[in-house]
This record gives structure tokens, sequence and C-alpha cells, in this order.
């Protein structure tokens, strides 16, 4: 990904902030700027994620996306935040504990990065909760 | 000195590998290095962890447990021999990634294991001068120790953060002193990925006089003497030095227990005084008094005197304790260990 | 609006064809399917090309020009066009020639699709077919097109109790429907336990659950339905075209096992056709995974949301079932040359309406449906075909 694209989004992703449409209370992550029910007549404002939530459904990935072929296998998921929006990430976990209603919580770890040479990216995966 | 400790948090990564584990593979014996360093494991990052990640979380902790404004730090300091970046501070990710950017000042520290007190120093001198109102000062590390040296067997990763301010503290800090040279003990060439030691020239010239002349430097400066405080913490590259070193100071074994994490989870560097402080810290009580000097080869260390408030009990719980931290690792062996740590140059 | 038919298609091999190149199997299909229709290119009113990536597979865009010149329209000046919707681009240049001749805007017009992806790397490949889904926020997580497929199967499992055995049904299935297509990339049985200890690609699907890399085109001849007749005595009449979007990533899709865009396109397309799913008597779907298909054929209303784990494993959805489904041998085993699968669907459609499907023909083929998916659900095209206008 480009440096500037990175950027742009890059408070976003480590602080899981998203927007809040005060018009309908949809939250909403990834953060849009147009509330996709209120669409012009939505007012959204920047929100924060606590972090917390819980697993949707998850797959454990073997072949790799282009950057990632070092971290394979990892598990990638779909998080359903306490707040109501869902996202795509990474779960961080004993492989045969993954499961659908997993409860999880934000991390802080390493996505990727550009070559040996170029930009890290960092953002936000997910460990579980603990008991 | 009207500065102290408002709050810490500490991050410690989930893998250990055991010596035995590492000295099988050199054919070496594994009991004379447990007895030679008193170490048992070390622990290890996952393959999406660095320093800078490992800071993160340790930063958040310590926003966490004294619910802290982010917005009111004003100076962040990363120390670490392992910045992810030779040029690009750690300590802007960390900023970020806590919510205190952009009304702040943020640099990064390296002075081998003692960069993450000297950045201690630093909030301290801005705090009490009114230029900030909080501080916070990192030392974290994901250290390398060459494959089959003798480093490999204490190389750990984990990271401790302190913020630094005048009110509502849990521990004054009282004093500090600091013995600095120019020693080289250690060193690490730019884009070297190891680095050269001493050897055994490391303990006295090194360890041994700084650690002692600072230690000593302090009491003087403060008229105080072992006896008076309840617990000490001194830099632990292994077990034994720290052990030895308090021993010369006349400290005794149960004073530095609390604090002697080492064993258990190898040198974190940057981060090895701070992590035997926080332990200490989370079973402190009102009214007791913290001895700490840290080491940093090339070199030169720094000696704190503290003591510890009521305030301590009210937010102790409010993030992981490092015994928290320190169970339910998951152990691997060799190989996953330097895949881990990219030793497997591909 | 006019009524529109088919008079002539075309299709190359599909695989990996390393002699030819992206222009050589458009202008192959494109001839094809002229000489079918016995149409001159003197009568072509306008060429619709879909790709979904030139750019990254061979460095090249500015397709519908490139078409055009190589398929000897240029001198004419041809208007062509290049459309795109990720996997869907085929089904889009369909729809998109539909319209021009629906309107009354041309008459005859050719619609294509034409993928070359084997120039490249595997892992350039992955990354160009990756683009389908959202970059930003699927991408950026390591997500993949079998990770992203893999958690819908995996929720599917988990809610209505499909296995890893009825998945493989559909490869088991699709590949011995591709024993009788000559075209097809693949023309081999397979078993279920070929499928179940094949390599895990993304947990539950193995390399045998998902759709390969190939090379390929095919096109149509598209006229409005009252000249026709000059052309061929099998005219196959276009009774709907539908095509809706969804959301471009999975994770805010509604019912993550549903593709919503496959139900509100349907639900067009029926209406348009003045039919209901009962009234269809096969289809090509869009089985780029097994889950795919299984999802679907409930999508499509041909079983009820939950049911479609049993379909391929009953034989329900066999050639000689009640409801086939992919006669081609589908993504699976024909191949999915990307650009090129909507409109061998079409292509399909047209032989098995018209009896020319050879060994793998249906009896009483009448109605048919095809069904053409970009990235995870974000384009849905549906068209429905017959033999009656």
């Amino acid at each position: 990904m480009s440096v500037p694209r990175f950027w742009r989004r890059l408070k976003n992703i480590y602080n899981l902030i998203g927007t809040h449409c005060n018009k309908c209370g949809s939250y909403l992550y990834p953060p849009r700027n147009m509330c996709p029910k209120c669409r012009r007549n939505g007012m959204t404002t920047p929100y924060k994620f606590k972090g917390f939530g819980e697993v949707l459904t998850y797959t454990i990935v073997h072949t790799g996306a282009k950057d990632y072929t070092k971290l394979t296998p990892y598990i990638l998921a779909i998080i359903k935040l306490d707040e109501g929006p869902q996202l795509t990430s990474q779960v961080i976990c004993d492989h045969s504990k993954i499961r659908i209603g997993m409860k999880v919580k934000a991390a802080f770890r390493k996505l990727g990065e550009e070559s040996e040479k170029g930009m890290i990216y960092y953002g936000t995966k997910f460990v579980p909760m603990e008991e | 000195m009207s500065v102290g400790i408002v709050s810490y948090g500490a991050y410690i990564p989930r893998y250990r590998i055991r010596v035995e584990e590492i000295a099988k593979v050199w054919g070496a014996n594994p009991n004379s290095i447990i007895d030679g360093l008193m170490v048992y494991e070390k622990s290890v990052p996952d393959l999406d962890e660095d320093t800078i990640t490992i800071a993160v979380e340790a930063a958040r902790h310590a926003i966490n447990r004294a619910g802290i404004d982010p917005q009111e730090i004003g100076a962040l300091y990363t120390g670490s021999e392992s910045h992810p970046y030779a040029v690009k501070p750690s300590s802007t990710v960390v900023a970020e990634a806590i919510g205190a950017t952009p009304n702040l000042t943020v640099a990064d520290f390296e002075f081998a294991c003692k960069a993450g007190t000297a950045a201690i120093q630093t909030c301290m001198g801005m705090v009490d001068s009114g230029m900030i109102k909080l501080g916070m000062a990192i030392g974290a590390d994901v250290s390398q120790g060459a494959p089959g040296d003798a480093l490999e067997y204490t190389a750990a990763a984990g990271g401790v953060a302190y913020v630094i301010g005048k009110k509502d503290l849990v521990a004054n800090i009282e004093s500090t002193y600091s013995f600095t040279t120019d020693t080289p003990d250690f060193w690490r060439r730019e884009g070297m990925p190891y680095p050269e030691h001493g050897g055994r020239f490391t303990g006295e010239p090194g360890y041994f006089k700084h650690v002692a002349s600072a230690a000593q430097g302090l009491m003087n400066k403060m008229g105080t003497k072992p006896s008076d405080y309840d617990y000490a913490i001194f830099h632990q590259p292994n077990g034994k030095f720290p052990t030895r070193v308090a021993k010369m100071l006349g400290f005794s074994s149960e004073q530095i227990k609390p604090g002697l994490v080492v064993t258990r989870l190898g040198n974190t560097y940057s981060g090895s005084c701070m992590m035997g402080l926080a332990a200490t810290l989370d079973i402190a009580k009102s009214g007791d008094r913290i001895f700490m000097t840290s080491f940093g080869s090339g070199a030169g260390s720094d000696s704190f005197s503290y003591t510890v408030t009521d305030r301590i009990e009210e937010i102790r719980n409010g993030a992981p304790s490092i015994e928290k931290l320190l169970a339910d690792p998951i152990y691997i062996n060799y190989a996953t260990y330097a895949r881990h740590k990219n030793k497997i140059k591909l | 609006m006019r009524d529109v038919a088919i008079i002539g298609v075309g299709c190359t091999e599909f695989g990996e064809l390393w002699d030819k190149s992206f222009r050589e199997l458009f202008v192959e299909a494109g001839v094809s399917a002229i000489e079918d229709a016995n149409v001159q290119g003197g009568k072509i009113d306008a060429l619709y090309v879909g790709n979904m990536s030139g750019g990254r597979f061979i460095e090249q865009e500015h397709l519908g020009a490139l078409i055009a010149d190589y398929s000897g329209l240029a001198s004419l000046h041809i208007p062509s066009t290049r459309v795109e919707a990720a996997c869907a681009s085929g089904g889009l240049a369909l729809r998109q020639g539909i319209i021009a001749v629906a309107s009354g805007y041309h008459d005859i017009v050719i619609a294509g699709g034409a993928e070359k992806m084997t120039d490249v790397g595997v892992e350039t490949t992955t990354d160009a077919l990756a683009a389908a889904s959202d970059r930003e926020w699927e991408g950026i997580m390591g997500a993949t097109f079998p990770g992203l497929y893999a958690m819908m199967a995996r929720l599917h499992m988990h809610k209505y109790g499909t296995t890893q055995e009825q998945l493989a049904a559909v490869a088991v299935k699709n590949h011995h429907n591709g024993t009788m297509n000559p075209k097809a990339q693949f023309q081999s049985e397979i078993t279920i336990d070929t499928v179940i200890n094949s390599v895990m690609v993304a947990d539950p699907l193995h390399v045998f659950d998902c759709s390969p890399i190939s090379d390929g085109a095919s096109a149509v001849v598209i006229a409005s339905a009252d000249i026709a007749r000059k052309y061929t005595d099998t005219p196959i009449y276009v009774k709907a075209s539908a095509q809706a979007s969804g959301t471009i990533s999975l994770h805010d899709r509604p019912d993550i096992t549903t593709i919503d865009a496959t139900v509100a396109a349907a639900n067009w397309a029926y209406k348009m056709a003045k039919v209901t799913s009962k009234d269809i008597n096969f289809a090509e779907v869009h089985d780029c995974f097994t889950i795919a298909e299984i999802c679907a054929i409930e999508d499509l209303g041909f079983v009820k949301k939950g049911e479609g784990g049993k379909a391929a494993e009953s034989g329900l959805t066999a050639i000689g079932g009640k409801i086939p489904i992919n006669p081609s041998g589908g993504l699976k085993a024909c191949g999915h040359p990307v650009g090129a699968t909507g409109v061998k669907q079409a292509v399909e459609m047209v032989l098995q309406l018209r009896g020319e499907a050879g060994k793998r023909q249906i009896d009483g083929a009448n109605i048919g449906l095809t069904h053409n998916v970009g990235g995870s659900g974000g384009t849905a095209v549906v068209h429905i075909f017959g033999r009656d206008k």
C-alpha cells in the first residue's frame, strides 16, 4: 500500500477510530463520511471504539496474501464490535481454540512491511479476552 | 523534588524458550548455563510483534491503569536498542497509538539497557520545571543475541512504560544520581544484526563499576543506607550479576527478590530494570522505600530512590501485573524461535 | 424496449494457454461467434469487452481499442467499450450489449470477455484478484479471496450444518460435467477424497474447492429479435437482464452467508421474465469456490436458505437431476478466465437451449439462468434465456 494511502488512515487503524451517525445512531467502522442509511441527511462524527467484540466467523489462511506469506498460517476473522459494526481482522490465539462467538479485544500489532527497506505498517488485530 | 510516578504499565510477549532448548542446539550443557546465569527461560516476540508494538501495549496499560488523559502527556520518549527503524522514531507511532498527538514533544533514546531510565530522568526534569504536566518514559526491546553466543540465552523481549508527573503519584521519586564513562563493553554497529561484547570485560569494568558507583553515589547524596530500603532493583542481564552487586552493596536477597524477574523472563534490555520496578510496585505497600539502579553498556548507570504512596492500592489493578503477564506462557522450540526472531535469512 | 436474441456464440478452450496472447484469444472467440451467427463484420454496430485486470495481468489498458483494432473493426470505427466489475466483468459486458440493442440504439453488437492470467507469477495473479475486495479494509488485514469465501463457508457450516463432504460434492459434480466439455480446463473425474485430501488453502477450503487460474475468451453476437431469424434458425431470446450492487466488503454484508446482490438481481430478473425460480430448467452459477455454488442456488431461490449443502450431494443439481447447475463444468472445472466467465455462461445457455450441447445436453432445456458475481458479492448479474421470447 502506498505511503500516503496508509498514512491517511493510520489513526483509524491504530486506535479503531470510526464514525458515528448522530442522525440514525449507527456506528461505522471502517469509517465512512457518508452514513449508508441516511446518506446526505446523515451527520457523522469521529468515534473511538472500545475495542471489544466477538468472532462472527473465521478461517485459517494457509496461502497468505502478498505481504503476509511469512505469517502463515494465520487466523483471518470477521469481528463484530460491541457497538455494532463488523470488520475484517486477524485473531492471535491458539489455532485449536478459535471458535465462532469467541470474545476478543483489540491488540496493537505489526500488519506487515512493504519490503526490507520499506515502510512498516502497524494496526489493530484481536486477542481473546481473559476468562 | 516533587515529581514521581503517576502510573506504570508493562507488556511481555507470550512465547518462551527454555535455556535447555537453546543449549541442545549448540551442544552446551544446560545445567551449567542455568547455574552460571540463573536464568531458566526467556520471552520471545510473536511474528507480528516488535519494539514498537510492545511499547504501545505497555503504554496503553500505563494509561489505563490510572485513567490518564493522553492529551495531558507533554513528552514521550521510547528507549530501546532494537528500534524498528534506524531513522524514524518509534515514539511517534506510540504517541499516535495512545492518542497523545499532536501537542507533545517526542524523540527516541538509545543507551543500551538504560535508555528507559534516561528517559525517566528527562521526564523528571521537564515535569519539575513546569515545562510539561505529564511525561511518558518507555523502555522496550526485542533484543537479539547472536546464534550460539552466550547472550542468546538471555536476550528477551518486553517493555515497560512509566508516566511521570507531580500529582496523584503512586511513588515519589526522592532523588536520582548517575555515573557515566566511555567504556566500550558492548556495542552494535549500524546495519549489523547482532551486538559485539567484551566477554568478561562487561563484568567488572562495565556492570559492577557503574552500578556500584551510581548506587553508592545516590546513597551518599541522600545520606541513606541499604537497610533504609524495603526493596532494591538492579539491572538484570542475568540472575547472577544483580545478586552479586546487591551483596556487594549490602542489600539482602529478600530485598531484591520481588524485582528479580530475569530468571523467568530473560533480559529485556531497555525494559530490564523497569520491569523489576514494575514487579515490585505490584506488591509494594504505602510507605515502602525502593532503590533502583540501571546499567547501560557504553557505559552508565542511573540510580533512583522511591517512596510508595497510598495511591498505589487505588490504581494497582487497573492493568495487568507482571505476574499476570508472566503466567500462561507458550513454549516453543529453537526452530520456531529462529523463525520468530528472523534469524533465518530468506 | 424491444426483444433481444443471441444469434451466434464462440468460445476458446480455457486453460493455461501459453501459446496464445490476450488479443489472439479474444479474436478467436469473436470470429467463432461471428461465423456461428453468419453475420458480416461490417454489420456489427458495437463491441463490449469484459475484462477484470488487463493492467495487472498484461500491463495493458485501453482494451476496447485494442480489441476493435485486432478484430479488424477499428478501420470501420466501431465503438468499443471495456467493462469491468471484477469477476462479473463478462456478465456486465453481456448486459451492456443487451441494453444497447434492447434500447434500439444498436441493432447487432458483440459482447465478449477475455482474461490472460498466466503471463505473470501466481503471487501477482492472486494480488490482482484481491483488488476485487476492499483493499483498504480487507486486503490490508491479510484477506485473500479463498480466505473471504472460507469465512462464508465456516459460518454456513456453523449455521446450517453444511459439511466438508457437501462442499466437495460440488467440485466432484462440476469435474464430472467438465469431462463432457471439450473446452473445459479440467476434463477428468475426481472424488470426494481428492478434494478433502488436497492442500488446505484457507480452512475449510482446499485447493480443489477453488476455481483455477485460467486463460480464455468467449463472445456472443446479440441482435434485435425482429432481425434474428435472418441469421439463425435458432435464436435464443434474452428474457431478462438484471444487475445489482452489494457491499464491496464481506464484513459489511447484512448476512455473511447470503450474497444479497444475487437475491436482488434474481428478483428483478424473475419479474422481468415473468417467471419464478421454479420455472428455471438449469443454470450456470458463479462457483468461484464450492461454497459459492451452495450459496448461489439458495440466493437464486432454487433451494431454501441453508439447504444448499445437500443439493450436489443428493444429485439434485446433476445434469440428470431436478435442477442441473453448471453443466459446462462451472468455474471450477471449465476454468475461470475472469472476464470471460460471464459470457461463457451465456454461450453454454445457447448451446443447451439449441440442443447442441453434445454429451452434456440437458433434456428438455427450455429456460436457463446465468449468474455472475464480482468479488465476494459486490456485483451480481443475472440473465434469463429461453427458446421463446
